[in-house]
């Protein structure tokens, strides 16, 4: 008999503890699919974050590293220099990544470090309860914005991909949604060209993930996959940002 | 005179407030009263408990290894707290969910269809206050009417719940005091 | 006023808005994100200022800031965030500048977890951050105990003019218990007249902890030193249990693990084995001078703790080491039962447990 549909070697056969109808378990498989098909499961390193993805390691089938909070990227620049022959990625949530881990973020996109960023942006403080994020949406409510972000108070929800590609420094930047099967071939291919042009030992490459948490939006799974499509997509667009070319930022040197 | 009572269930089962209504009566009483609660992985979809300790001295350590009494309303919870219970003390268990019995001779055991009749009386989510109930009519930690007090001002932001859970208490409490007789 | 039932890390944060404690930063870390999610609501009611910064990093220098500023400036993590706060304490130490920063401590080290600890007693007591400077630490045992340091710490650090700290536990900031709030009257506070609130009729005032002269910068360890002394003098606190009757054995222990002893000492009592406990409640000041007293009359003395053994030492130098300090200790977010106290206790007696 054929298979058609298998765990993919670079998942772990373990259940995870994400909530029902969170959506990091998919975006988990598309990283282990892209390794599988790469043929890059036995050099990957992945980094683990702090958030509802700090047990990644278990779900994963190869090496890792638990980071703290916001220096993933940091722990990866750390790898990827000292066994560039590795295919390092961090997985960070937005509060790790565009709140505490801001710098080490930025910095390791400008330098150009030859490593993959999965950033899952859903627009909340996951494993802490509910916290608002700096992705949170104007006018969300959450445990620490009880009356809704107030934008006059605490700004806009950060845009990563926008900002990052503004670096000059060259670099794959795309970001993707994993709310309906359409956004998530897309982001499939998107996620697999990151690792391909690790591979190839090209450049910087970062893939923002519209998810969902509905758990801490207070809604079933598939109402926040709507809400996600009505208020996240409209703000935040799924597209290319950057495509290796050196662009953006600056003024010509 | 220090009572320890375990409310115990699912998360979303409202063992929690089941607790505080009881620490609250209590403090409202002027005895001394600690709710502590589980906290931390075990909160997310698993299981959820809170142990009140009502006492009329101020209350050396909140921890409690061997609590006196218990109210489990499911199957793990039972499984997880009766076998600790001090010989002489109370569990209530919720019949609806668990089918069997705590496998002690030591111990009241006071059974309650706390779903069944949470359903009959109208919102299957108070079947909590039918284990209040019951818990208070057996051990009389507290007086009913205290009770019954606290537990309407605790729930008057949702006031239209009221007399559900004021008709589950009710009904919880006239198991539990069949059960002393 | 009525009692209230509240947990912990609610009552800790109304403590603080009764005493002023009206700019508050924070970044939310389990198990004290209650305080910041309590604060982001009451904070409008009265005027406050409520902000969730970037980082434990940036609030802890919002918190320098402010305080520069003449504010009341507070903060509440928990210890992988305290960690990161490290830096900014030893400015705002160096600085001479006062805030007030809750930790309540988780396991450690490293990511840890979120179970209640006694883990960042060294951290909180001998410095915890870079060079010569030391925190009043508070050490409540209650949430009526947190409701009553809260007001105590903001004058003690406007007083002092030194970052305070107030180390409670997982436990302290998850337990709800009945609370009242008392008005704290304090003899009135030196004004600011350091603070960057514009130099109008004044020469300007600069916050700053460089010191680039040494005789300048001996000048101010010494005048710390100074302050950590007199701190010694007035700050200590304790609270004596079963002290006024016969005992052979000491325990001392703080916070949450202190609560076990009382129990595990009632127990003993019932077998006719008189112990006692000094409870500390300020852990900076130690109250070393009261457990050599009391330790007179014992046998041993036994420090009960959520860590390994990180206040051994200071009860060892408090008795001098003229007799012998034992331990007893969980650690990983378990808390000592007063069974287990008890039957360390026994075995240390020699009468078996
Ligand atoms: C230094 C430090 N500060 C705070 C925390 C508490 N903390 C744990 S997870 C988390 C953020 C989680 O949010 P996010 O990064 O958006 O990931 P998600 O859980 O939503 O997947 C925080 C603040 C910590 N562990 N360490
Ligand atoms: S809390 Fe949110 S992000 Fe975390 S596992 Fe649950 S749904 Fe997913």
């Amino acid at each position: 008999m054929e298979t058609i549909f298998k765990r993919p070697e670079a998942l772990a056969a373990a259940p995870t503890h994400y909530c029902p109808g969170c959506t990091h378990g998919i975006v988990h498989r598309m990283i282990a699919e892209c390794l599988d098909e790469l043929g890059l499961r036995e050099r990957a390193v992945g980094i683990a974050p702090v958030g509802c993805s700090v047990l990644a390691y278990n779900y994963f089938n190869f090496d890792f590293q638990q980071a703290s909070h916001g220096r993933a990227p940091a722990v990866a620049t750390g790898i990827k220099r000292g066994r560039p022959e590795m295919i390092v990625f961090t997985y960070q949530g937005d509060g790790d990544l565009a709140s505490i881990g801001m710098a080490e973020i930025v910095h390791a996109a400008n330098r150009g470090e030859k490593f993959t960023v999965v950033f899952i942006n859903n627009a909340i403080y996951g494993m802490t309860g509910g916290q608002m994020a700096p992705t949170t949406m104007p006018g969300q409510v959450t445990t620490t914005s009880p009356f809704g972000r107030d934008v006059a108070q605490v700004g806009y929800p950060v845009r990563m991909c926008e900002l990052l590609a503004a670096l000059k420094t060259q670099g794959f930047i795309e970001r993707v949604a994993v709310h309906s099967p359409k956004y998530i071939i897309r982001a499939k291919k998107a996620l697999k060209k990151a690792f391909q042009y690790q591979a190839d030992n090209k450049c910087f490459s970062f893939v923002e993930c519209l998810s969902t948490c509905p758990t801490n939006w207070g809604m079933t799974p598939l109402a926040a996959l709507d809400w996600l499509e009505k208020n996240m997509v409209p703000y935040y667009p799924v597209q290319n940002f950057k495509d290796l070319v050196e662009q953006g930022g600056g003024d010509a040197d | 005179m220090q009572t320890e009572v375990v409310f115990a269930g699912f998360g979303g089962q409202g063992v929690m407030l089941a607790g505080m209504v009881l620490a609250e009566t209590g403090m409202n009483l002027d005895k001394e009263v600690v709710w502590l609660p589980s906290y931390g992985p075990e909160m997310r979809g698993g299981t959820a408990n809170c142990t009140v300790i009502i006492a009329d001295e101020p209350i050396a350590s909140p921890i409690i290894l061997h609590p006196r009494d218990a109210a489990v309303m499911n199957r793990p919870s039972l499984e997880k707290f009766c076998p600790s219970l001090r010989p002489g003390g109370f569990a209530v268990v919720n019949k609806s969910l668990i089918p069997v019995d705590p496998e002690r001779e030591d111990i009241t055991v006071v059974n309650v269809e706390a779903n069944k009749i949470a359903i009959e009386a109208g919102s299957g989510k108070a079947a909590n206050m039918v284990m209040l109930g019951a818990y208070v009519g057996a051990t009389e930690v507290v007086p009913f009417d205290a009770l019954v007090e606290t537990a309407k001002k605790v729930l008057q932001k949702k006031p239209k719940l009221v007399p559900v859970n004021m008709k589950c208490l009710d009904q919880g409490y006239g198991i539990g005091q069949a059960a002393r007789a | 006023m009525a009692k209230v039932l509240m947990k912990g890390n609610e009552a800790i944060a109304e403590a603080a808005v009764r005493a002023g404690g009206l700019c508050y930063f924070c970044y939310p870390i389990t198990p004290q994100s209650e305080v910041a999610e309590y604060l982001s609501r009451r904070m409008p009611e009265v005027g406050g200022t409520f902000l969730q910064g970037e980082s434990e990093v940036a609030v802890s220098n919002m918190l320098y800031g402010a305080a520069g500023a003449g504010v009341r400036a507070w903060s509440t993590s928990s210890s992988p965030g305290i960690s990161l706060m490290m830096e900014a304490l030893s400015y705002i130490a160096a600085s001479e500048l006062p805030t007030v920063v809750v930790n309540i401590v988780r396991t450690g080290p490293g990511l840890g977890g979120i179970l209640p600890s006694q883990g960042d007693y060294l951290q909180a007591v001998k410095g915890g951050g870079h060079g010569d400077y030391r925190c009043l630490v508070y050490a409540p045992s209650s949430v009526q105990e947190a409701v009553e340091l809260m007001p105590l710490a903001f004058d003690r650090a406007d007083r002092y003019r030194n970052p305070v700290i107030v180390l409670g536990d997982g436990m302290i900031g998850q337990m709800m218990e009945p609370v009242e709030f008392r008005e704290h009257e304090f003899p009135p506070l030196p004004p600011k007249d350091w603070a960057t609130d514009g130099c109008k009729g004044r020469k300007p005032n600069i916050v700053n902890s460089l010191y680039l002269d040494p005789v300048k910068e001996e000048e101010l360890n010494q005048r710390l030193a100074a302050k950590y002394e007199r701190m010694k003098q007035n700050e200590v606190m304790y609270e004596e249990y079963m002290t006024d009757r016969p005992y052979e054995v000491l325990l001392v222990a703080y916070g949450t693990t202190a609560r076990v002893c009382k129990t595990a000492i009632k127990k003993l009592a019932e077998d006719r084995i008189g112990a006692a406990l000094l409870r500390p409640i300020t852990l900076f000041p130690f109250p070393s001078a009261r457990l050599y007293e009391l330790a007179k009359p014992v046998k041993f003395l036994m420090s009960v703790e959520m860590s390994c053994g990180q206040m051994v030492e200071d009860v060892e130098l408090g008795v001098r080491c003229e007799k012998p300090v034992y331990f007893y200790g969980r650690q990983g977010g378990l808390v000592p039962t007063p069974e287990e106290v008890v039957d360390q206790v026994k075995k240390r007696l020699g009468k078996g447990a």
